[in-house]
């Protein structure tokens, strides 16, 4: 009797543990039991979420915090639906994330079968590739694809459609070890020429500074970003994303840039005569008005994405290749740089334009975050959510550790801050996680307290409540005559017995007073996830400040008293 | 909208160490034409649609065939937009999984040539003349009907826009083109 033949399913769990995943993230569902059944016998542990845009942000902050691919598993229709957003965060911030969705079987494919939905068509526009799996005999080869491609080059999303006839049925196939994709290649050293030139313009600059992005996280180039800084004696500054490449605390880094951005870094950036981008990508965060931004520096960028060069900003050098293995050559091409005078100006903006904040008139979110950076020694993983919490957060919670920030950056999406600190957490068992969320995000995708509780994790949630969507209402004030529209949160619940609810620990905080000795009762609560609810002001701002479609050299300090203009910006 | 073109302020000129920076070349917006190589997978053509589509490109002609190698299909592409951004955007085409490469056209070393059918209303007198206009661009007739004829023309799409522009607007009932195809002339890459 010949050995049975394992079903697609199998074959497809067999290929997943052959590219060493450890957990999948998911939601069953009709047409992925066949996946759902072959689990039960697989080492992988499955992590049942509450709502699949949830398994999304895990499979994301997992993938942040270890490098390693995050897998997700849902149904079809809207169970894959419900994961565009998670898609569309993870393609913007170049996320290695492997999706795997469940299909109608093949003869009903285009014929509105319940649960059907386009999902390859649905999802071009938010993958770095897809597949819609026809015969199983195509299952080893494309999960090795979709795991190469997830994770070499710009890292990104790949969804998987299974058809349920395909996993269900047998599966004679080989496993692949080898990728044969002739259209895909991946750049690696950089073209020596172009890094021959690039050191000899850093070595003719008096004002250069290091613009340090997502890419130098992903490619582990922080050490080489402060090895040529401190060569050359040039600051470094660093995006949103860019946060914890280079030790943030290193006296050649001036913080973040962009719209809120330390005010010395944008200031640096303002005046610099040459700016090198390392895996950055002149997001319009960072330049504000293009036709001004820095139109008096010559402009280097390093990117492992071709098709970054020019998007945005015309380079002078353009290098496609490693962050990591670009600066590893260029290091060696340059020698202490004449910078004397540029890094005492910059230090003189950091002494005259520090970030402040009022430590009267109530609890303030900046104090909150403040005091978790002290009392985590910045030794924690922090997520965020989206708005003024998060950017209060990139300010005051310095970050040493590579992968230890974890934001959604391009896609800027509310819901991302909780399910991520989970992934995070699992990713990481040892790390102490922090999830910082505002009240408005925290509710998208607060049921994974339910897993976060389940699982017993040690992820801890800081609920920066002010009870109003905040960074929208800071523009309606400074925009919009203080027109508020779309921003109230009234009827939020009391977060602490919300979490009490799902058997989560939870505190609040009122008092300034408060603020330490709850955030380190928090910090080492060992027992399972908890909650601590920040009770602060309403109505507080976000500075400094450039406002969307304005040049750097319009950055708003302290808040205004006269009237603004409403921003020409995008968004 | 498009990155600045660099302005050199004494300061750039002083780090880049030389007089003047070569003028940015800006490309006239206009036709383009644009090969692609592309693997013969499924969705390769949304994939490559979404990028003319999302820079605002409008596609003229689409003419997708297979290539010398199984497994491989062409695709020639006139398109026309800003052409500031042609050159990232044939980049972001490159990007695709699926496409092995994609190559600018337009002012290169080139044979091109398209293939048009043109079916003319044409009773009595007037087949005369739309014979004459037939005869005069080499086209053939490759239908013969009563109150009609088809004609076939080839060549550039110059040509064949100069052929249909001789018919008044009643007399063309129907109007086929191949859309335009380019090869690179000599060991070239197209």
């Amino acid at each position: 009797m010949e050995p049975k033949l394992p079903t697609g399913a199998e074959k497809l769990i067999q290929c997943l543990e052959r590219e060493g995943v450890e957990y999948i993230f998911g939601y069953s569902g009709g047409a992925a039991m066949p996946i759902f059944d072959a689990l039960v016998d697989s080492e992988i542990e499955l992590i049942l979420v509450r709502h699949e845009q949830g398994a999304a942000h895990m499979a994301d902050g997992y993938a942040r915090a270890t490098g390693k691919p995050g897998v997700v598993l849902v149904t079809s229709g809207p169970g894959a639906t419900n994961t565009v957003t998670g898609l569309l965060t993870a393609h913007m911030d170049s996320v290695p994330m492997i999706v795997l969705t469940g299909q109608t079987i093949t003869s009903m494919l285009g014929k509105d079968g319940f649960q059907e939905a386009d999902v390859t068509g649905i999802t071009y526009a938010v993958v770095k590739h897809s597949y819609l799996v026809k015969k199983a005999s195509d299952i080893p080869r494309v999960t090795r694809e979709a795991f190469y491609i997830a994770t070499s080059g710009r890292p990104g999303p790949v969804l998987i459609d299974l058809p349920k006839d395909v996993t269900q049925g047998p599966c004679d196939a080989a496993f692949v070890d080898e990728v044969h994709l002739p259209g895909y290649t991946v750049p690696s050293h950089g073209d020596p020429a172009a890094i021959r030139r690039a050191a000899e313009l850093l070595q003719n600059a008096r004002r250069p500074v290091l613009y340090v992005g997502h890419g130098a996280v992903i490619s582990g180039a922080g050490k080489s970003v402060i090895r040529l800084a401190e060569k050359l004696r040039a600051p470094i500054v660093n995006t949103l994303l860019g946060k914890g490449a280079a030790d943030e605390t290193h006296p050649l880094h001036l913080g973040m840039l962009g719209m809120h951005g330390t005010a010395y870094a944008n200031k640096a950036v303002d005046h610099c005569d040459l700016i090198m981008a390392i895996g950055a990508r002149w997001d319009d965060r960072i330049t504000g008005k293009l036709d001004e931004f820095c139109l008096d520096a010559v402009k280097i960028h390093i990117d492992i994405d071709p098709a970054e060069f020019g998007k945005m900003v015309t380079p002078d050098v353009a290098i496609a290749g490693d962050a990591r293995l670009v600066l590893e050559e260029m290091i060696p091409l340059v020698t202490s740089g004449d910078t004397r005078d540029w890094l005492d100006q910059c230090e003189a903006w950091r002494q005259r334009y520090p970030l402040r904040y009022a430590k009267q008139g109530g609890l303030r979110a900046q104090h909150v975050l403040d005091r978790l950076h002290a009392v985590s020694r910045g030794d924690a993983i922090i997520t965020t959510d989206v708005g003024q919490h998060q950017m209060w957060a990139a300010q005051f919670c310095l970050s040493t550790t590579n992968r230890h920030w974890i934001s959604s950056g391009g896609a800027g999406t509310m819901g991302f801050g909780f399910p991520a600190a989970i992934g995070a957490q699992l990713g990481c068992p040892d790390k102490k996680v922090w999830a910082v969320v505002g009240d408005g995000g925290f509710q998208m995708t607060q049921a994974e307290l339910a897993t976060a509780s389940i699982h017993k994790l040690r992820t801890k949630c800081l609920i920066v409540n002010n009870n109003y969507l905040g960074m929208v209402r800071q523009w309606q004030e400074l925009f919009f005559d203080n027109r508020l529209s779309g921003v109230d949160l009234v009827g939020n619940p009391d977060f602490v017995k919300l979490a009490e609810a799902y058997g989560v620990k939870a505190w609040r905080i009122r008092r300034p007073a408060d603020v330490d000795r709850v955030l380190a009762a928090a910090h080492a609560y060992d027992e399972g996830p908890c909650v601590v609810v920040a009770e602060v002001v309403k109505e507080d701002n976000v500075y400094p400040m450039i406002p969307s479609g304005a040049p750097i050299s319009r950055m708003i300090i302290e808040k205004p008293k006269e009237p603004l203009e409403k921003p020409t910006g995008s968004t | 909208m498009s990155s600045p073109t660099a302005i050199e302020t004494p300061s750039r000129r002083r780090v880049l160490a030389r007089a003047t920076a070569p003028a940015p070349a800006v490309a006239a917006t206009g036709l383009h034409t644009i090969s692609l190589l592309v693997r013969d997978a499924p969705g390769v053509l949304v994939r490559v649609a979404m990028v003319f589509s999302r820079r605002g490109y409008n596609i003229e002609s689409l003419v997708v065939s297979a290539s010398a190698e199984s497994g491989f299909s062409r695709m020639t592409v006139t398109c026309s937009g800003d052409g500031a951004i042609l050159e990232q955007m044939i980049r972001q085409l490159a990007k695709l999984i699926d496409v092995v490469h994609a190559l600018d056209h337009t002012t290169s070393d080139r044979f091109e040539t398209e293939i048009a059918l043109i079916k003319i209303r044409c009773a009595g007198a007037l087949r005369r003349e739309a014979l004459e206009v037939a005869e005069h661009f080499n086209a053939k007739v490759v239908d013969y009907a009563p109150e009609s004829v088809i004609l076939r023309v080839y060549g550039s799409s110059e040509k064949l826009d100069a052929m249909v522009s001789l018919f008044a607007p009643e007399q063309i009932v129907d109007l086929v083109r191949s859309g335009k195809i380019v090869m690179a002339r000599a060991l070239e890459m197209t």
